[in-house]
């Protein structure tokens, strides 16, 4: 068939004009975070490659231009803050220190989290909303002051103190703040709507006659929540965790207001670098590392994210 | 179900929810305590009220955050509502799954490393472009920004997948070009999702210490920046009176928007029951 | 390869006249959806004020085809011509057609009149005449009184009736309709369809429908075209597809049909005759057919067109013994499956014309299966 091929000029012609006008849909949020979010990393990545010097800003750019010639170019490139990190033991210590209080605080989120996602989602449809509203309602008021609560709540002569030496269990008061256990408390009482939320997706999707089929064929309660309820909520058990656990490896507030004045978190670690040190390379380093380290959960977050959004 | 389930189930709420709301309640309770003691009660006060209102440092800082939060929150949700309407609606166009990848990753980023990129982005622009001059209001309203739009792509996003897509055809299919769909049929329906996408913004930009202390300059300190400075010092008891005016403004928000919809939803259920029975 | 129908007395069937001119012209249309080709190598002639049916089960391209014409979608090759104009490139907005959405995709936030006159506002008509067609439309489906209601205050029917009205008021040269009874109940259905009908008569608005319910082609349309794979398989009218399927897919997707595989013994002009080993006697067919000498065919056989009898019949041909194995008492009619000897199972049809008929079949007895010879339709293999 051979056709005028003005036709097919008007045709793609239109069909342009359509494309153009998603493109600048698609344009704008692209160049926003291309610019504002994966460029940073970058700029991150070649700075903790450079050398600290005195200025501003403090480091030494990784090409100079020497002279007029090309052959006098010369390269800074300084492995040394890697290296750095990796001879010093205190670096190591703190990245596993912040994995290991990360993973025991959202096992913690979990145990409490999975619980409550579950007694809502089986409450009746009018009790539910109200009931994920006052999940949600915590989440809108001030981070750093309902941190600042437990100060008042932990502290030596704080309310728990006073309630354990009031009914006589304790003589003395305890001391909690300011140890690795008010930390712990801190992540799982911040971060457990997150935990919730998309436990709470999975779990009221669920189609409730699968669980009657396992009671009909015979499967006890308890076994039916461990052979039907918890691998069916598994994408929302991978969210929740993930959602807790990668905010809380580089979570700065909670250890430098609950924690010891010597904990080692890597949030904590990088900030001191950046703030008292104004080390940048070194600080650069850190992220970049605390990236990598952080690297597999975010893919298994996102994996589990599109997952759920196909689902819907 | 055996009571004895619904037992468990009972504990669980009544224990999660002490433990969200305690020591929330705790802040409010010793907000209205005589004692500087934040733990010992004194009687009843309100004198940390008027403390608040005396100290111009947290009330300048108030006025900052408030203004950067409003206005990253609209231009978040600008953003994030082209984000989540090309990810819902656009298919698989070529770099989908890089925008896809930017819009969750600055969800769990921790804030430390969104502060430091950040910050060492503006220092190069500065270095390269003479732009942005110096660090403050811009600075922290681009930074938030770029960490909120994610939040209101994401709420978009999947309050389109719920929509009837066969809508939005429908009006193309009645003569309505692109844009007249967009403004008249999807923009109604996602509304309230750009409700919550805004509102949201608006309180992670009022609630962020950690992003705002690496790109704020010197003049631009946030509220959450002057809460930190002073908590760390130890209790006080007007950060409490503020803590309780935060907690009422946003509980009373909360309740009148879900009053708002309960009446709605018994509106709507009323109507169909009307429509079913006519039938 | 079956015979040619006979040419019945209706009232206007364009397409039995060569030089009427299509309306819609569908050539050589394939779509492919990456490495899945949904529509493939459809040709379509469409007359203007025809009812067609695109009727298929689900994943046969029949609503990718629908979406082509409407302009959702392109066509990876081939062009689609509406009234003599060339639609390709051409979008939705600009299209002289109108769809009816299978979920009616009435617009939630506004009542039903302004859903009806979108359409026309759309088009920058003026208050007035946007008023005043929109209660005419109204009029028309008989909402006249639910003008104010937003679509959730209405029932099923009443959408239904909605999506129609706002689908039809600005003329479509074309008007698609997606499974447009599917979200009703059974009840309203057959009583929808009927109106649906009227209506377009009374319109004259050519309608192409997609439908996977084959009693509700067979209802509406002037002429089915059924598809299978992508591909048109068969076009005709509904007495053409059911009488005379030209495949064994069509057969069998259309009612249920008894197929013998058999072999032809004997090729006259007027008559064949068929041998089939599953059968006693061999098939004799009172018209003539075209195929190789000795080639091997299939016999489809109507469960309702086959007779039930305890004598042997007189005839040679058309019949066979069997064993009654199955009865069920469907009201108006009794199903009998029949295990001939050869192990194929027959189905059989008889109407209950009067209360107490077939009383003396029962389980196990032996009967004899005979058919006219104008029944048996062949199909190549």
């Amino acid at each position: 068939m051979s056709e005028p091929s003005s036709a097919q000029l008007t045709t793609s012609r239109r069909l342009r004009s359509g494309a153009r006008g998603r493109m600048a849909v698609v344009a704008v949020p692209y160049l926003w975070l291309l610019l504002f979010f994966l460029i940073p990393f970058l700029i991150v990545l070649k700075i903790s490659f450079s050398t600290t010097q005195l200025s501003m800003p403090p480091y030494q750019p990784l090409v100079q231009w020497t002279g007029e010639q090309l052959n006098q170019l010369r390269l800074n490139i300084n492995p040394g803050n890697f290296l750095y990190l990796w001879q010093d033991g205190l670096y190591a210590q703190a990245f596993l220190n912040s994995i290991k209080v990360a993973a025991i605080a959202t096992f913690i989120t979990l145990l409490i989290g999975y619980p409550m996602a579950y007694a809502i989602a089986r409450s009746s449809i009018k009790w539910r909303g109200v009931l994920m509203m006052m999940v949600i309602l915590p989440f809108w008021t001030s981070f750093l002051l309902r941190v600042y609560a437990w100060i008042g709540i932990l502290k030596n002569n704080g309310l728990l103190n006073n309630l354990l030496l009031w009914l006589g269990v304790i003589d003395e008061p305890l001391v909690i703040l300011q140890t690795n256990f008010a930390v712990y408390l801190g992540i799982v009482y911040s971060y457990l709507p997150f935990m919730i939320m998309p436990l709470y997706a999975t779990l009221e999707k669920m189609d409730l006659t699968l669980l009657e089929a396992a009671n009909d064929l015979g499967c006890r309660p308890l076994r039916t929540f461990l052979t039907i309820t918890v691998p069916l909520s598994m994408p929302g058990i991978v969210a929740g965790c993930m959602l807790v656990f990668i905010p809380a490896v580089g979570e700065f507030v909670i250890p430098s207001l609950l924690g010891p004045p010597d904990s080692l978190m890597i949030g904590k670690v990088l900030w001191t670098e950046f703030f008292n040190n104004r080390d940048w390379p070194v600080a650069s380093a850190v992220a970049i590392a605390l990236l990598l380290l952080l690297v597999i959960p975010i893919v298994l977050f996102q994996r589990a994210q599109a997952r759920a959004a196909e689902s819907e | 179900m055996s009571s004895r389930v619904s037992w468990s189930r009972l504990s669980a709420l009544v224990f999660g929810f002490a433990f969200l709301y305690i020591p929330i309640l705790s802040l409010v309770v010793y907000s209205f305590n005589r004692s500087k003691l934040v733990t010992v009660w004194g009687g009843f006060s309100t004198q940390w009220y008027g403390k608040l209102f005396e100290n111009t440092q947290i009330l300048d800082a108030a006025w900052l955050s408030l203004r950067i939060a409003a206005i990253n929150a609209t231009g978040a949700t600008l953003i994030g509502t082209f984000a989540g309407l090309a990810l819902a609606r656009f298919g698989r166009f070529r770099g989908r799954t890089l925008l896809s990848g930017m819009t969750t990753a600055p969800l769990v980023m921790p804030d430390v490393i969104t502060g430091l990129s950040l910050l060492l982005l503006f220092v190069a622009m500065e270095q390269a472009f003479g732009w942005p001059a110096g660090r403050g209001v811009t600075t922290i309203t681009i930074a938030h920004i770029t960490l909120t739009l994610s939040y209101v792509a994401v709420i978009v996003q999947s309050r389109m997948a719920t929509l009837d897509g066969s809508l939005e055809e429908a009006a193309m299919d009645l003569g309505a070009r692109p844009v007249k769909v967009f403004l008249q049929v999807t923009l109604p329906m996602i509304a309230p999702a750009l409700v919550s996408g805004w509102l949201l913004a608006f309180t992670i930009s009022l609630d962020d210490m950690v992003i705002a202390s690496f790109v704020s300059g010197p003049g631009s300190s946030t509220l959450p920046m002057v809460i930190y400075s002073k908590v760390r010092l130890g209790v006080s008891p007007d950060i409490n009176a503020l803590a309780t005016i935060m907690v009422g403004l946003v509980t009373l928000g909360v309740i009148t928007a879900g009053l708002f919809m309960f009446r709605k939803e018994r509106l709507r259920i009323r109507d169909m029951q009307l429509a079913v029975s006519a039938s | 390869m079956a015979a040619s129908p006979p040419n019945s007395m209706t009232v206007r069937e364009p397409w039995l006249d060569p030089s009427a001119e299509p309306y819609i012209r569908i050539e050589q249309v394939t779509k492919c959806f990456g490495e899945f080709v949904a529509v493939s190598d459809v040709s379509l002639n469409i007359y203007r004020s025809e009812l067609f049916c695109l009727l298929g089960g689900s994943g046969c391209g029949k609503t990718t085809l629908l979406r082509m014409l409407a302009g959702f979608e392109e066509p990876s090759s081939g062009k689609i011509f509406i009234d003599g104009i060339d639609m390709s490139g051409i979008p939705p907005y600009e299209r002289p057609v109108n769809m009816m959405f299978q979920s009616y995709a009435l617009f939630p936030h506004m009542t039903v009149e302004q859903n009806v006159g979108f359409g026309l506002k759309m088009e920058g008509k003026a208050k007035s005449e946007i008023a005043d067609r929109v209660a005419a439309m109204l009029k028309l489906v008989s909402m006249t009184q639910y003008g104010k209601r937003k679509p959730h205050q209405l029932s099923g029917g009443q959408r239904q009736r909605v999506a129609l009205a706002r689908a039809l008021i600005k003329q479509p040269k074309l008007l698609l309709l997606d499974e447009p009874l599917g979200a009703l109940d059974k009840k309203l259905r057959e009583q929808t369809q009927f109106e649906l009908v009227n209506l377009q008569e009374k319109l004259g608005v050519t309608f192409v429908v997609v439908t996977h319910d084959q009693e509700e082609a067979m209802t509406l349309a002037s002429r089915i075209g059924v598809m299978d794979h992508g591909r048109i398989v068969q076009v005709g009218t509904p007495k053409e597809i059911y009488e005379f399927p030209n495949s064994k897919y069509v057969a069998e997707f259309i009612g249920s049909v008894n197929l013998f595989e058999g072999q032809l013994i004997e090729d006259k002009a007027d008559h064949v005759r068929i041998s089939c080993s599953e059968l006693d006697q061999p098939v004799y067919v009172a018209h003539g057919i075209s195929a190789a000498p000795q080639a091997r065919l299939w016999v489809a056989i109507r469960p309702e067109k086959i007779h039930l009898s305890l004598e042997k019949p007189a005839q040679h041909e058309n019949w066979t013994r069997g064993i009654v194995k199955e009865i069920a008492y469907m009201g108006d009619l009794s199903v009998f499956l029949v295990l001939l000897a050869s192990g194929k199972t027959v189905r059989v049809t008889r109407p209950n014309m009067w209360r107490h008929e077939h009383e003396q079949m029962t389980w196990e007895q032996e009967v004899f299966l005979h058919w006219h010879d104008s029944s048996p339709v062949v199909i190549g293999a």
